[in-house]
């Protein structure tokens, strides 16, 4: 055990993944994760988190590359990897007809589980999840948080070494995605590693030890969140203008494009920046209508890193 | 540690233990789903009356002897070869639908026997075959199906049903892993399984057809497994000229098996591409 904790629980080296001649969804990923806390996958749609989620959890054959789970090549010995992991896939793989039980104990004697362990593990781990009192209802009756919950329970029935959710929380509301988070940070104070993808950096930022900026196939930045931050340096400025005014500010700045909202730029230099920006400005008549010096966030990082601004930015912008 | 049993080549036992496990949340699912099980009864009985009394009074003249005159007589064994064939749609929405849901990523991604789902799918919908055929002797029984022969040989024709229902849901598992869609998989089954229902004997004598049909309609399997039911539930006054009752039995079980043998690694070739 300790030989294991020491070397990564994950090493993927210049893994390709080609769909057809048209779409590179890995374009040569170098990854190490640490057996310990969480990883966080962050970027856009189509980037290749789930691609590269699902050589990892044996369902797809990478072109090239290699990828090693628990010390376990996933090409070599896929069946030995799947007993290491726990996978959540992006939809709630939950059978509506059984109840909440029922799913689990048939999980745990899919692990290898007798019929009276997987009956213990079940009830152990309903409870830990809140289900306890749902567990003999049939899951068609859960809300979508439960499910949700319900799910995150079936990967975690053979005490997986490597827990892998798949965007855990999309599409639930606030409340419940607060009670994943939860649930998440109490698995790994057990010491569970889990791997995680999102598009949301406010989940990656809460959750994640280490972050890794996935684009087009490739991991364009990795490290802490404090880490990544400091990539646009230690500020940023936010300018608020009238839409009409917002193209020739952006051109006044010297800002090569303008997503809808707020512009941001970078501030190395703090409040001389900011005093020059509005310089800038008032020579061209152009006038703010709100104005903030502040530290960056992952979402600037991600726009910065990526040119995209990440889905749940725009949804609330 | 726990007692997590980790095994890298999973024995045939585990084999056997995942297929029960797979076969009884299938089971649950027929039997717990609103509607699922009267549904899968519904259009054989359909079939029955529709064909008995719409078809009947213009097809009995040219019936073999075995069929009493009776269209019914004659119609209900064909009908349980054809369903036998047309249930499989069924197996092919189900297995599309526990890809589509994400239930297959997440079987693919436990340490698992990779036959266990497809056959604890095929096995499962048995049961339900074993249900419409029963509703249609039931039904063909209340409007005159009278069969000729002794109970142990009605058994052994259901038997035979069975075997045949069983190799077609290996080709619809198969079909269905590689279709991915439940309505797509609807589609492209009834594409198959229409045209082969009915150029067969199920519902007419092959001798009435023209000649260019007779010669694949008297062939095709669902033909040879009428044949075969017809023989043992009518006895052998049923059969076209020349075939013998223990002839259809043997080329029934000759394209099951065949059909199993092609199907069922093809099915788990599917699955783990799924």
């Amino acid at each position: 055990m300790r030989g294991i904790a020491m070397t990564p629980i994950v090493e993927v080296n210049d893994l390709r993944k080609r769909f057809g001649k048209e779409v590179t969804a890995l374009d040569g990923v170098d990854l190490a994760i640490p057996a310990d806390g969480v990883f966080a996958l962050l970027g856009p749609n189509g980037a290749g988190k789930t691609t590269l989620i699902r050589v990892l959890a044996t369902l797809l054959k990478p072109d090239s590359g290699s990828a090693r789970v628990a010390g376990i090549d996933v090409a070599a010995d896929p069946e030995a990897v799947r007993a290491k992991i726990g996978l959540a896939g992006q939809y709630a793989a939950v059978d509506d007809y059984l109840t909440g039980a029922e799913n689990l104990e048939m999980v745990g004697r899919l692990y290898g589980l007798t019929a009276r362990e997987a009956k213990r593990r079940s009830s152990e781990i309903l409870d830990l999840f809140g289900l306890a009192d749902a567990a003999s209802r049939y899951a068609k009756t859960y809300s979508g948080g439960m499910r949700r919950r319900l799910d995150l329970a079936a990967s975690l029935v053979g005490r997986p070494a490597l827990l892998i959710l798949d965007e855990p929380t999309t599409g639930i509301d606030p409340a419940n995605r607060r009670e994943v988070w939860n649930l998440v940070e109490r698995l790994v104070a057990d010491g569970t590693t889990v791997l995680l993808t999102t598009q949301y950096l406010e989940e990656a930022d809460r959750l994640a030890d280490r972050i890794a900026v996935i684009d087009h196939g490739r991991i364009i930045s990795e490290g802490t969140s404090d880490e990544l931050k400091q990539r646009t340096g230690p500020a940023v400025i936010e300018l608020d203008l009238p839409e009409a005014d917002r193209d020739a500010a952006a051109a006044a700045l010297g800002l090569d494009q303008v997503a809808s909202g707020d512009l941001v730029l970078p501030a190395p230099d703090g409040y001389a920046d900011l005093r020059a920006a509005l310089t800038a400005l008032d020579t061209k008549g152009l006038h703010p209508t709100g104005v903030n010096l502040r530290k960056p966030t992952l979402d600037d990082v991600f726009l910065e890193l990526t040119d995209h601004r990440p889905a749940a930015v725009r949804a609330e912008s | 540690m726990t007692a997590i049993a980790a095994p890298t080549n999973p024995s045939t036992g585990r084999l056997f233990t995942d297929t029960a496990v797979i076969t009884r949340r299938n089971l649950r699912h027929t039997l717990r789903i609103p509607g699922v099980l009267p549904l899968s009864a519904v259009m054989p009985v359909i079939f029955i009356l529709m064909f008995t009394y719409v078809f009947g009074g213009a097809v009995t003249g040219s019936l073999p002897p075995g069929a009493e005159d009776e269209y019914v007589n004659w119609l209900i064994p064909g009908l349980i070869a054809q369903f036998a064939l047309f249930s499989g749609e069924n197996t092919a929405a189900g297995m599309a639908d526990d890809l589509q849901r994400g239930s297959v990523d997440r079987f693919r991604s436990l340490p698992m026997a990779r036959l266990a789902v497809p056959a604890g799918r095929t096995i499962a919908d048995l049961v339900r075959a074993v249900f419409t055929i029963l509703v249609m002797l039931g039904v063909g029984a209340l409007i005159g199906f009278r069969w000729q022969t002794s109970a142990l040989e009605v058994l052994a024709a259901i038997g035979l049903a069975l075997a045949f229902a069983f190799s077609i849901a290996w080709m619809m598992v198969t079909l269905g892993l590689l279709i991915r869609s439940a309505e797509a998989v609807q589609a492209a089954v009834y594409m198959l399984v229409f045209p082969l229902g009915f150029t067969s004997a199920v519902f007419v004598p092959v001798e009435t057809m023209p000649a260019w049909l007779q010669t694949f309609a008297a062939h095709q399997p669902v033909t040879v497994v009428a044949n075969a039911l017809r023989g043992l539930m009518l006895g052998p006054d049923a059969l076209p000229g020349g075939h013998t009752v223990g002839g259809d039995v043997l080329w029934t079980l000759g394209w099951s098996a065949g059909l199993i043998l092609l199907f069922a690694p093809l099915a788990v070739r599917a699955y783990k591409r799924a």
